[in-house]
Order: structure tokens, then C-alpha cells, then sequence
């Protein structure tokens, strides 16, 4: 009986992919409470695109500041080394190459590394951000999102059919059943959740993957 | 000297013609200049393309949409991804009355820097094989694929800082800073809304974010927002 992960704990696995001294940008939702699982000891520079660099946690209510918000609009608190620049230095620093980690969430994402997360079709509008540059500039990228719809769909697939943020840009997946890693041989299934098997993840995602003996179950 | 102190955002707004370009800082409601957007509205300026990182998600920019002011928006993050209050944009959008142009945020902010900073056109990977390339030159560079991409210019510029001097100088204060100093830099008029005015001299000139050389008009701040907490 496979044991899907929970958001938190899906985010303290991904947390585990932090180095000391990382840039990182996270986006809303699942990716944004990695925040809360930094490990201790470690410090981690936190970017929203709005040019706040050095975000920390949640403001306290009633410590709320207007002028203190993330990408997603929420308030926080920032960390001791924090400052600010304006949108042409914060999406330079994202173009540029400076930001070590993107975690980002997906609609869905191909075999080869393909993104899609801006553009729902049965919205017909949709708003992209910062998407597509974080996607173009991250030395590395991360997707967070549920394996499949709440249709069981899958969202790991053959090539996105929804409009694309990025081409070939993701470098690995983590879902509430598997982590998987984007390889020039197709994906290769790292780990995998609690109760489940390689073929029970395969039956669920839309694109083939691979293992190897090295696949284990995810251990918290 | 010029005095560039207004007595109200009314002033400060009376002469932006129909069919305007404007240009709005602020990221969500951070940074936004409430005061001279409310007072757009009462001036009732028509056909107004509109430029701005966001419309109706913390901001008061879909209130010209409201209004029937607004004919186009360029923007990066025109609807929230919630569908439970649909904006007067979006509704527009849908009827065909208001046309979008959707920008990745990166190249919306470099796109009004050249145009403040006079650079013809400039190249960007953000949005390579995405609809955003669609119908526009691109070239390989740094074997990358990259797509041209030309300045964003504006009749006015409608922007937001925590100080102001006398003179114009600007202070901004945390994340309301975004979009701010570019658009101050890339329209005919620049007109700062601010929390507070002080003296000439009395801001230490390392500590200037935008020069007052690009800014025309200074009111004071007129409304304060609900909810939202400014200490």
C-alpha cells in the first residue's frame, strides 16, 4: 500500500538538497515551505523576485510589514544579512546565473526536462512571473508537484501538452510517490515512497523511467 | 528652482491626456502608488495602455479596468491563478474589449530599463521555445537560443518610495523598491507618490536610489490601505 508524502514532508526531503552559502529561489506553494526545513547550522540565501534578497519566515501576526513580502505576497521576516535591488538586478542575478537552486512548482514535465506550470487551457489566461526566467537561469532546477492529477492523471509525461515555460530545463522531479532525476538516457527513478514499487510509480507516470539497484525507498 | 511639490494627486494627474501610455511600480500591492492610480480614475483619462507587473492582486490597477479607462495592459502577472473573484481585466480580456501583452517578469523589467537606459534592443534566452518567442526574431548566442526583445517606454510613470526630497531624490524602503527606480528613469513625466518629504540636504547622497533628475512631480501619500500594515 504506497504511503504518498505529505507537502511537508516532500519539502524537508527537497531541503536536504541545500548547501551552505546557496542562492535559492523558491515558489509558491510546496517549494516555499522548504524554507521551514533549512538545516540547522546552514545558511541559505532565499530570493524572491520582487528583489528581496534574504527572505526568512513567516511573519508573526501583527509583525506584519507591507513593504516585507515574497514572490507569493506573503509577509515574512527577513534574515540578519538581508537586503534589497530593484527588478532589473534581481532578474539579472536570476539571468545571470546566480541563483544555485530553483524550486518550482509543475503542471506538468517531459522526459527530456521540459516544464510547463504558467498556462492552464481550461483557464485560457494564465500569468507567468517570474517562471520562465528562473527556468532559463537556475544553475539548477527543482519541480515540485503532486505525481498525478486529481483526475489520476499523469503529470510526468511523453512531451508537455500544455504551453511550456521552459524547454529542457528541469534537472529533477520530486512528487508525492517518487523522486526522479532528468538523464540524457530518459528518467531514472531515484527514489521511491513508502509501500510502493517501481512499477506501481510507472503505472502512474506517462513517460517510460528506469531504475537501477540503487533505487530505495525515501527514508525521513 | 522648479518646486515638483503638488498639492494632490489630482494635480498631479490633471494633465495625462486620453490615450496615455502609464506606467504603474509596484510588485503585488508593495511599492504600488495607490494615491495616484484612485486619482487616474477620478480623471477619467481614456484608452490608456497600462504597464504594470501586476492588475488586481493586491494593486489598484484593475480599477481602470473597472472603469472602461484601460484598452491594453502590458504585464507579467495579469490574473491570479484563484478564478473565485475574477478581475474587471480579465472579464475585459475575455470580451475582447482590453488586449494583453504578457511579459516573463525579467524581460518586463529589462524592457523599461533599456527604455529609461536608451538601449535599441536586446537579446534574452527567458522564453525560448515558449509562445513568448512566437513571431519574434531570435538568434543563437552562447550556443542558447535567444529572442530580441525591444525597450518599454511611457508617457508617464506613476512610482512609489518611502522618501522624497524637495528635489525629487527617492528613497525606497524593502520590496516596494521593484519596478520603481526603472520606470522612473523611462517615461516623459515621473511622478513619485511618498510617505514623507523632507528638506533638500537632508538625505545622505550615498543612500539616493533614484535621482531626482528624473522625477517631475512629488505628492504626498493620500490613502492608506486597509488591512495592509506600514510601520
Amino acid at each position: 500500500m504506497i504511503e504518498p508524502l505529505g507537502r511537508e514532508m516532500l519539502a524537508l526531503l527537497i531541503a536536504r538538497e541545500l548547501r551552505d552559502g546557496f542562492v535559492v529561489n523558491l515558489g509558491i506553494g510546496i517549494p516555499t515551505l522548504v524554507s521551514g526545513f533549512i538545516p540547522a547550522g546552514m545558511r541559505v540565501i532565499i530570493h524572491a523576485e520582487n528583489g528581496f534578497l534574504g527572505c526568512g519566515p513567516l511573519a508573526e501576526p501583527g509583525l506584519e510589514d507591507a513593504d516585507y513580502i515574497n514572490a507569493g505576497g506573503q509577509y515574512i521576516t527577513p534574515v540578519s544579512e538581508h537586503c534589497f535591488v530593484d527588478s532589473a538586478v534581481s532578474f539579472g542575478l536570476i539571468r545571470g546565473g546566480h541563483i544555485d537552486l530553483a524550486i518550482m512548482g509543475g503542471l506538468q514535465v517531459s522526459a527530456a526536462g521540459d516544464l510547463a506550470n504558467w498556462f492552464r487551457p481550461e483557464r485560457g489566461i494564465g500569468s507567468i512571473g517570474g517562471a520562465m526566467d528562473l527556468a532559463t537561469g537556475a544553475k539548477r532546477i527543482i519541480v515540485a508537484m503532486e505525481h498525478t492529477t486529481k483526475n489520476g492523471e499523469p503529470k510526468i509525461v511523453e512531451r508537455c501538452q500544455y504551453p511550456l515555460t521552459g524547454k529542457a530545463v528541469v534537472n529533477t522531479i520530486y512528487t508525492d510517490l517518487a523522486i526522479l532525476d532528468v538523464t540524457s538516457q530518459g528518467l531514472l527513478l531515484r527514489e521511491i515512497a513508502p509501500g510502493a514499487s517501481p512499477e506501481e510509480i510507472q503505472a502512474r507516470t506517462g513517460a517510460p523511467l528506469h531504475w537501477t539497484p540503487a533505487l530505495k525507498e525515501m527514508e525521513f | 528652482m522648479i518646486e515638483k511639490l503638488y498639492g494632490s494627486a489630482d494635480e498631479a494627474v490633471a494633465d495625462v491626456p486620453d490615450g496615455a501610455t502609464v506606467m504603474f511600480g509596484g510588485f503585488v500591492a508593495a511599492g504600488s502608488p495607490d494615491s495616484l492610480i484612485l486619482a487616474l480614475v477620478r480623471r477619467g483619462a481614456r484608452n490608456l495602455t497600462v504597464i504594470a507587473n501586476n492588475c488586481g492582486f493586491g494593486d489598484y490597477v484593475d480599477k481602470l479596468a473597472e472603469s472602461g479607462q484601460m484598452r491594453k495592459l502590458v504585464a507579467s502577472f495579469p490574473v491570479r491563478a484563484s478564478t473565485t473573484n475574477v478581475s474587471a481585466f480579465e472579464r475585459g480580456f475575455r470580451a475582447g474589449t482590453i488586449e494583453l501583452e504578457l511579459v516573463p517578469q525579467g524581460t518586463f523589467a529589462e524592457r523599461i530599463r533599456a527604455g529609461g537606459c536608451g538601449i535599441g534592443a536586446f537579446f534574452t534566452p527567458t522564453g525560448a521555445g515558449t509562445v513568448v518567442a512566437e513571431g519574434k526574431e531570435t538568434r543563437l548566442l552562447n550556443g542558447r537560443e535567444q529572442i530580441l526583445e525591444y525597450p518599454l517606454l511611457a508617457d508617464f510613470a506613476f512610482v512609489r518610495a518611502q522618501t522624497a526630497d524637495r528635489f525629487g531624490n527617492l528613497v525606497y524602503r524593502g520590496a516596494s523598491r521593484n519596478f520603481n527606480p526603472l520606470m522612473a528613469m523611462a517615461a516623459g513625466v515621473t511622478v513619485a507618490e511618498v510617505d514623507e518629504i523632507v528638506e533638500i540636504g537632508a538625505l545622505d547622497p550615498n543612500h539616493v536610489h533614484t535621482p531626482g533628475v528624473f522625477v517631475k512631480r512629488i505628492v504626498r501619500k493620500e490613502v492608506q490601505r486597509e488591512g495592509v500594515p506600514r510601520p
